[in-house]
């Protein structure tokens, strides 16, 4: 159980964080730091255990109907990278808590980082794959969050969207990948699933379930040729990058080929496309990290080339690859995350990340240089650094390997990008500390508008960190939280290279060990091996890289003019004309026409009715039908003719409303007639309801149809027509001619024992079916938002051009508010009000219920509004209606949770009919408070619908006004 | 004897409700129309009584509590457009 808690820890912070957020940025730095140091502490206590080779395990129901468990077990891999989130994290949380501006909203920073942390915190420990996936997804979801932090920054949001998209897109391949995984290996345990390596690798699933996964695997970690995305997420505040650019997110594809290792790997196909697009990607970030000005972009392709390395080391299939790529991994992250936040600190001191503008600084910023130097020299490979010793173990390895039968090509290719790595990381050291000192340019600000080459996003360096820092006063070391996470990680990568055996020896040998899923190859990690290639690689890397740095002038020279492909832009071009073609094909599909999609809508349900037809039986129904009386016939002439005269009259917009009317109350009628009371309250009171909205809204329309309709598209809306209404009719027909079975039983039986009500309607609504009336109000709350927020906005554009233009089409009588008129619609409110509530206090037994009433409520204000005016009722009017539609659904949806707290489903009601003295046995029932809520949101979304309308005309009117004023005026 | 009534008070409001369909159909100022659509309201209502007393069914009485309660404020909206144009200002 300490794990489940251990996972949830970050984001029970998160949420802390969010509610501490008003504290300013210490309330919220020390609720994250504690929650993180908390589940460091939690993890810390299972490390000893873990590292001995015991695997915790502990599982919570997740969806036992479909018996999924959401489980979770922490071996030694999953320890150094759940060790790695935490501890990180740790120093980055208080890293930002300096970094961030007093302008930043620290609640939303800090929540967002430890989502992403419990996020990644999921990927690392989950057991069950499933599960696995959504901490994925939650990694993209949330980094996408933290990349655009600063939401105001096009390129914030620019690299937000393309991680998201890149990620994304990976996030789904690898979906695929996993369920072919587990569905090949019968489970979707980790632990049983990486015992099952034959079965995998034997089945003819395994090439594409490998291919998928290597899709999720290789965008997550920035592999070539997905690679792109990484250099325009440093848009992100410094402190995201050094957490999620160095040390967590992008290790989790890395991650996840660990994780898979043992059943995955091994094979031709796994070495030849893992290793290759390590390789290449370390050649290509490499070289682009050579030329890249902006400091965070230079890491980020450096982070892009280690990564290469990373995926290259996993991809040989060899024991020793996976004891090497544990070990580097960890180094990686060392080293990594103390440069990015080095590269903040230059930053925020200098104002400034160009490395054209800087220089100079080791004087100034003696601490931040020590710590640059270190970790620059873990990065190269210098001794007796931690990214030595790796990388020489990664040389030793690359020198016996052979890629497509060639002895000498992957050795040489390490070289090559151990060398350059060399180069970067000198050029990192060297252009910033070292050489002349810049001062002026830094003082006034110029350095910060230099040029960049085409693949850094223009303003990176300019980004909001410019300027906040440095000022005219002249850079110097951070504050001491500032500072002191970076220099710790710089000391962890200089003594875990002093001292590799003791400090990092058990833990590798335990993950690498939990890799492999056996007992690793025996080693040793120390400084100095003897004479090897290996050695003879790093010096050669070494010297080649100061080579390579001193001829770095003339080759920026070579590499500007080759005008190098930028795989961000086409990606971005890319997405641009997929936007633009989806448009298109969304307009020849529907073009706006209602009568087009109307036609569409009859002509398929036409189609479909008949091909039906065609395949049943025509035998006649055998329910003789019932007597016919004169009282029907009338009505139903009535009806037809009423329906008929709006057809005729429909360019006069005003007289169908009127036959509507008309129609609607013959419905009411026939509501009565077939027994069918609740039904005839709510057609009457949906029917004013009705009206009066439509009135509103005509108002601001035309009075008058223009005729626009063709000859031939009149005879295809009368086939149409013909053949839908016969159809329907037909349908009905057959349907009512026949004895069948119905539902009604069922219910008839059940109403009164189950739902506690003899009122069958009303039990349905609110119990047997009470989800889908919930899922009702829902979607009236939000069809009535989504009226509020159209008109909140018909002032503007076209629409409001049209509006400013509108007056009254006829001379208007001078009589506002007719004196009659208001007496009687005030006396009749408290009338109508207490009606409401007897139709919902009686609805559970009799006709009525929370829909009827809340109608009612609504009809009994919008007469106030109709007769005394929209400002003297609105004054009037207390509640908000948009609260009333939140606090509607929000009771509806407690009521029915709250079914669940006993252990019953969902919206079960609880009833008690109580005999009260006087008044007698009264019904209560929990349906009752849903029914309350129904009524909340009913008024509220009527209330936001007229509301909306009137004060759209309201508008208008008073532009119509200014207009005639100022005519007047100008006259004269 | 309430059958016979019953039934000579169906008789005469189906003669008034086709007379005022008729009137809303024929017009032919709008005035007319608004005017036949509210006698229609006052038909429906007793329509509604006649056909309770004829079931002997209380049942139905509600709705035609709120037909009276609520539907002469259709007629209002009606006139009130034609007269301001804006129903709610």
């Amino acid at each position: 159980m300490i794990l489940v808690l251990l996972v949830l820890l970050p984001f029970l912070g998160a949420v802390a964080t969010a509610l501490v957020s008003r504290g300013g940025r210490d309330a919220c730095a020390v609720t994250a730091g504690v929650a993180t140091a908390v589940a460091l502490g939690l993890l810390g206590a299972l490390a000893p255990g873990v590292v001995a080779g015991e695997v915790v395990q502990a599982s919570v129901g997740w969806v036992p109907a479909l018996g999924l468990q959401a489980s979770f077990f922490v071996d030694a891999l999953g320890l150094t990278l759940a060790g790695l989130i935490l501890g990180v994290g740790l120093l980055v949380v208080v890293y930002a808590r300096y970094y961030l501006a007093a302008a930043d909203p620290p609640g939303r920073f800090y929540a967002f980082l430890l989502l992403f942390q419990g996020a990644m915190l999921g990927v690392a420990l989950s057991s069950n794959v499933l599960l696995l996936l959504v901490f994925w997804e939650l990694t993209s979801l949330s980094s996408f969050l933290l990349i655009g932090y600063w939401r105001h920054l096009p390129e914030a949001r620019r690299g937000a969207r393309m991680a998201l998209t890149v990620t994304g897109a990976g996030g789904l391949s690898l979906l695929a990948g996993l369920l072919l995984l587990g569905h090949s290996a019968g489970t979707y345990e980790l632990p049983v699933l990486l015992q099952r390596r034959e079965a995998i690798q034997g089945s003819p699933l395994y090439l594409p379930a490998l291919l998928l996964i290597l899709g999720g695997c290789f965008t997550k970690s920035a592999q070539f040729p997905f690679h792109f995305w990484l250099p325009q997420a440093m848009a992100a505040p410094t402190p995201v990058s050094a957490y999620l650019h160095s040390a967590t997110m992008v290790k989790a594809g890395i991650f996840l080929l660990a994780r898979l290792w043992p059943v995955l790997a091994g094979t031709e196909a796994w070495f030849l496309i893992v290793t290759t697009t390590g390789l290449v990607t370390m050649l290509v970030g490499a070289v682009s990290a050579l030329f890249e000005d902006d400091l965070k972009g230079l890491l980020a392709r450096s982070t892009i080339s280690q990564l290469g390395l990373l995926t290259m080391l996993f991809g040989l299939g060899t024991r020793m690859g996976a004891v090497v790529g544990v070990f580097h991994l960890v180094n990686h992250a060392l080293f990594k995350a103390a440069l990015f936040m080095n590269a903040g600190i230059v930053d925020h001191e200098a104002g400034t990340r160009d490395v054209k503008g800087l220089g100079g600084l080791g004087s100034l910023m003696p601490v931040a240089a020590t710590v640059a130097v270190v970790a620059s020299a873990a990065m190269a490979g210098v001794p007796p650094l931690n990214g030595f010793l790796s990388k020489e173990m990664m040389l030793e390895e690359a020198a016996h390997t052979r890629l497509l039968g060639q002895a000498w090509l992957v050795p040489v290719v390490v070289t090559v990008g151990a060398t350059l790595s060399v180069a970067y990381a000198l050029r990192y050291v060297v252009r910033v500390y070292f050489g002349a000192r810049r001062g002026e340019a830094l003082a006034s600000g110029q350095g910060a508008g230099a040029h960049h080459d085409s693949c850094a996003p223009p303003e990176a360096s300019r980004g909001p960190e410019a300027g906040r820092g440095g000022g005219a006063a002249a850079p110097h070391d951070p504050p001491l939280g500032m500072g002191a996470p970076s220099v710790l990680l710089g000391a962890l990568a200089l003594v875990v290279g002093l001292f590799p055996e003791t400090l990092a020896g058990p833990l590798v040998r335990a993950a690498s060990a939990a890799v492999i899923g056996g007992a690793p190859p025996g080693f040793t990690l120390a400084l100095w091996h003897g004479f090897t290639p290996a050695l003879g690689m790093s010096v050669v890397a070494l010297v080649g890289g100061a080579g390579v740095l001193a001829v770095h002038g003339g080759a920026e020279k070579v590499w500007r003019r080759l005008g190098v492909p930028d795989p961000a832009g086409w990606f971005e071009a890319g997405l641009g004309a997929a936007v633009k073609g989806s448009r298109k094909l969304t307009l020849a599909i529907h073009d706006g026409s209602l009568q087009r999609g109307l036609a569409l809508l009859v002509g398929t349900a036409v189609m479909v009715g008949f091909v039906g037809f065609g395949g049943a039986k025509h035998t006649a129904g055998e329910r003789p039908p019932m007597p016919v009386e004169m009282l029907t016939v009338l009505a139903w002439v009535l009806l037809v003719t009423a329906t008929g005269a709006a057809v005729v009259m429909h360019r006069r917009r005003y007289l169908p409303l009127l036959f509507m009317g008309v129609v609607s109350m013959i419905m009411a009628l026939a509501f009565i007639f077939l027994s069918a009371p609740d039904l005839a309250l709510t057609q009457v009171s949906v029917d004013v309801v009705t009206i009066l909205l439509l009135l509103l809204a005509l108002n601001l329309l035309p009075q008058q149809s223009p005729p626009e309709t063709t000859r031939r598209r009149r005879v295809r809306d009368a086939v149409l027509a013909l053949l839908g209404g016969v159809g329907m009719g037909s349908a009905a027909w057959a349907v009512m001619t026949r004895e069948r079975k119905t539902l009604a039983d069922y219910y008839w039986t059940h109403a009164k024992p189950e739902g506690g009500g003899t009122n069958v309607v009303n039990v349905i609504l609110v119990d047997f079916r009470g989800f889908d009336t919930f899922g009702e109000i829902v979607v009236l709350g939000t069809a009535a938002l989504a009226i509020f927020a159209l008109l909140e906005t018909a002032n503007r554009g076209e629409a409001g051009r049209r509006l400013a233009q509108w007056k009254p089409g006829r001379p208007l009588s001078p009589e506002r508010y007719p004196l009659i008129l208001i007496a009687v619609t005030r006396l009749l409110l408290p009338f109508a009000i207490v009606t409401a509530l007897f139709m919902f206090l009686r609805g559970h037994d009799h006709p009525g219920g929370g829909f009827v009433a809340g109608l009612v409520v609504a009809i009994a204000v919008l007469m106030q509004y109709l007769a005394s005016g929209f400002d003297w009722a609105d004054r009037r009017v207390r509640p908000d209606h948009h609260a009333l539609i939140g606090w509607g659904v929000l009771v509806a949806a407690l009521t029915g949770l709250g079914a669940l707290v006993f252990g019953r489903p969902f919206l079960t009601s609880a009833f008690w009919h109580p005999r009260l003295p006087f008044v007698g046995e009264i019904a209560l029932s929990t349906a009752m408070v849903f029914d309350a809520g129904v009524t909340l949101a009913v008024v509220g979304a009527v209330m936001l619908a007229l509301a909306q309308l009137a004060s759209a005309s309201k508008r208008a009117k008073q532009w119509a006004e200014k207009r005639e004023r100022g005519e007047h005026g100008g006259a004269p | 004897m309430i059958a016979h009534a019953l039934t000579f008070g169906f008789l005469c409001l189906g003669l008034a409700m086709a007379c005022n369909v008729f009137r809303l159909v024929r017009g032919p100022t709008t005035v007319d129309r608004i005017l036949a659509f509210d006698t229609l309201t006052v038909n429906a209502i007793t329509l509604i009584i006649l056909f309770g007393i004829r079931e002997t069914s209380d049942l139905y009485f509600e709705a035609a509590l709120l037909l009276a309660m609520v539907g002469f404020v259709s007629t209002v909206a009606y006139c009130k457009f034609l007269l301001r144009s804006d129903i709610v200002e």
